[in-house]
């Protein structure tokens, strides 16, 4: 399994990391010797097996939907960790374009 | 008094006997920790004032004559993913370089309850990603046996924080290896316990389905009263809803190995493993069949699929898991980005180590349109085979004994070029974390390297939520052997 570079630029840009040029070439080299390892599940014969997500013979649970309130020190804690702010309020950019 | 190399038992004896105070204990362990610190790079924050209080606490509680419970005041050392208000957490990373705990972890409130002295946070593997703690964007952390050598990872400052008696106990977590392996490479106890039985909240996420918290003792009861501790159902974490956690494994430790099935899988003891640390390990299987166990030879046939299966399902999740690191609402965050595109990667561009980015990069590819199939499905349905494995096992044996790593702990920068390299420290260590079972690993010698003793260790791997008999047998092993108690 080889990865081209262009495979992972389009990666890279999914995952919201930019790479330098540099870093583009060890990650394909890095990345598809990775792989190429991983491949070897293809010889497991899995055919008779129903996938499923939980692996402890475990079932879904629901909770019900109520919030629920955090105390005041935590809440001033939590406030403080973001980056940008006004007031209470999460300060981020602007999600769209002006016109 | 020197107080030197003691255990939880040992410690809890000495206050309540009066040999010594809470006070003259924990400053004793200030300054241990403060003076190794310097040579093998442990600690990432220290946090002498609250633990000092604490043994002020546990004093009066003395004096007045009150009843102690075991981990009251006995100075403990946490891995810097677990969050602890008045400390920052930064998962050894520069994006949480910075980051002020907003609450206790559910872990770390139990221990508050049960008035422990918690000394300060550990280096470890950035996000916990590594076997070796040389990921650590923050601190070298160095081998007590041999400082030349890495502590294993990637809980690596917790594990030689216990080993340089930097510290009584301390705690980890284990979402391949990360506990079991470093107290290999450092000669410690080190327990992965059953998937579940130990709440999560509060511990920064790697891989949900497999990460798990556990202790770093100098013995195998020692981990079992802190297991005992611990454990527990946790409205924070939903995967300890379903968790049989009500047994406490401390009674059961006393009971003999007389009519234990102990299996021996030949899977394990593969041509990588090293010569002389395999014959330390049949040297403690011969022990444990002296202590009347019975030993099976058994087969766990999709063992050497456990390692791929690891490597597609923790990137998969981890990309997930990483995706809250955005430079928005905490953590590094670059301001003079021109609009919010560039805000998300320059963040983490500038926040995340080469590590965590491969692992985000690997499991976006294998999540992706068009190899979801092919990666994540497949490896999912194998997971169940290996898991099968162990159900299938454990119908003829009560516990299964391997070695934990196949060496002993290895030089600075051997494997850190190549991660591949660096993903088979972890081979005998991923599958209790795909199958979910609970994992111990107990020293069990020496292998002498540039002619520097480094301990060895084998692995104990038991039933779900049967880790009683995993720390029975680890502990009927050390009554009548010493190698846990060789300091460095």
């Amino acid at each position: 399994m080889s990865l081209t570079r262009e495979e992972v630029r389009h990666i890279a840009g999914l995952a919201k990391i930019t790479l330098t040029p540099d870093e583009e070439e060890v990650f394909v080299n890095q990345l598809s010797s990775i792989l190429e390892y991983v491949k070897q599940l293809e010889e497991v014969d899995t055919s008779g097996l129903v996938y499923g997500y939980q692996v402890e013979g475990l079932e879904n649970i629901q909770d019900p939907d109520t919030v629920l309130q955090t105390d005041e020190e935590t809440r001033k804690r939590l406030l403080t960790l973001m980056p940008g702010r006004i007031g209470d309020l999460l300060k981020v950019k602007k999600v769209f374009e002006d016109k | 008094m020197e107080l030197k190399n003691l255990t939880i038992v040992q410690a809890h004896k000495g206050l309540v006997e009066k040999e010594f105070s809470c006070k003259e204990l924990t400053e004793q362990y200030i300054k241990k920790a403060h003076e190794r610190d310097s040579e093998l790079g442990v600690f990432l924050s220290f946090c002498d004032e609250s633990a000092l209080v604490t043994a002020h606490r546990v004093d009066e509680k003395i004096t007045q004559g009150k009843p102690l419970d075991m981990l009251e005041g006995i100075p403990v050392a946490i891995k810097d993913n677990m969050l602890m208000v008045g400390t920052k957490t930064t998962a050894a990373s520069k994006i949480l370089e910075h980051y002020e705990s907003p609450y206790d972890a559910t872990v770390i409130k139990k221990l508050k309850d049960a008035n422990a002295s918690v000394l300060g946070k550990t280096n470890m593997d950035e996000f916990a990603m590594g076997g070796s703690t040389e990921n650590s964007a923050l601190k070298k952390t160095k081998n007590p046996w041999d400082t030349t050598r890495v502590p294993g990872g990637s809980s690596g400052g917790s594990a030689v924080a216990v080993a340089a008696d930097m510290a009584v106990y301390a705690l980890g977590s284990d979402t391949g290896g990360s506990i079991r392996q470093p107290a290999s490479l450092c000669g410690v106890v080190g327990f992965k316990p059953t998937y579940g039985t130990v709440s999560r909240y509060g511990l920064i996420a790697m891989a949900s389905s497999l990460d798990q918290i556990g202790p770093f003792t100098k013995t195998v009861e020692d981990a079992s009263i802190v297991f005992d501790y611990i454990k527990g159902k946790d409205l924070h974490d939903s995967c300890t809803s379903f968790a049989d956690t009500a047994r406490t494994t401390y009674p059961e430790l006393s009971k003999s190995l007389q009519g234990v099935r102990l299996g021996i899988p030949d899977e394990y003891f593969i041509d990588g493993l090293n010569k002389d640390v395999r014959e330390s390990i049949e040297q403690a299987i011969e022990v444990l069949k002296e202590c009347g166990a019975t030993i099976i030879p058994v087969s766990l046939p999709h063992t050497k699929y456990a390692l791929s299966t690891y490597y597609i399902l923790c990137p998969a999740e981890v990309s997930a898991n990483m995706s809250r690191f955005d430079g928005i609402r905490y953590g590094m965050s670059v301001s003079d980005a021109p609009d919010l595109s560039s805000v998300y990667n320059d963040s983490r561009r500038q926040g995340l180590g080469t590590e965590v980015r491969r692992r985000i990069m690997l499991g976006t590819y294998v999540l992706a349109a068009g190899y979801y199939d092919a990666y994540y499905k497949q490896a999912q349905k194998v997971r169940m085979c290996v898991r099968r494995d162990f159900d299938e096992a454990f119908k003829s044996v009560d516990c299964l004994l391997t070695p934990t790593s196949p060496f002993p702990a290895f030089p600075f920068g051997e494997r850190a070029h190549d991660p591949l390299q660096m993903y088979l420290a972890d081979i005998f260590t991923v599958s209790a974390n795909i199958a979910g079972v609970p994992g111990l690993s107990v020293p069990c010698g020496f292998v002498l390297r540039d002619e520097k003793n480094l301990p060895t260790s084998f692995q104990l791997l038991g039933k779900h939520f049967d880790d009683a008999t995993v720390l029975r047998i680890g502990h009927q092993y050390q009554q009548v052997t010493d190698w846990h108690t060789k300091t460095p």
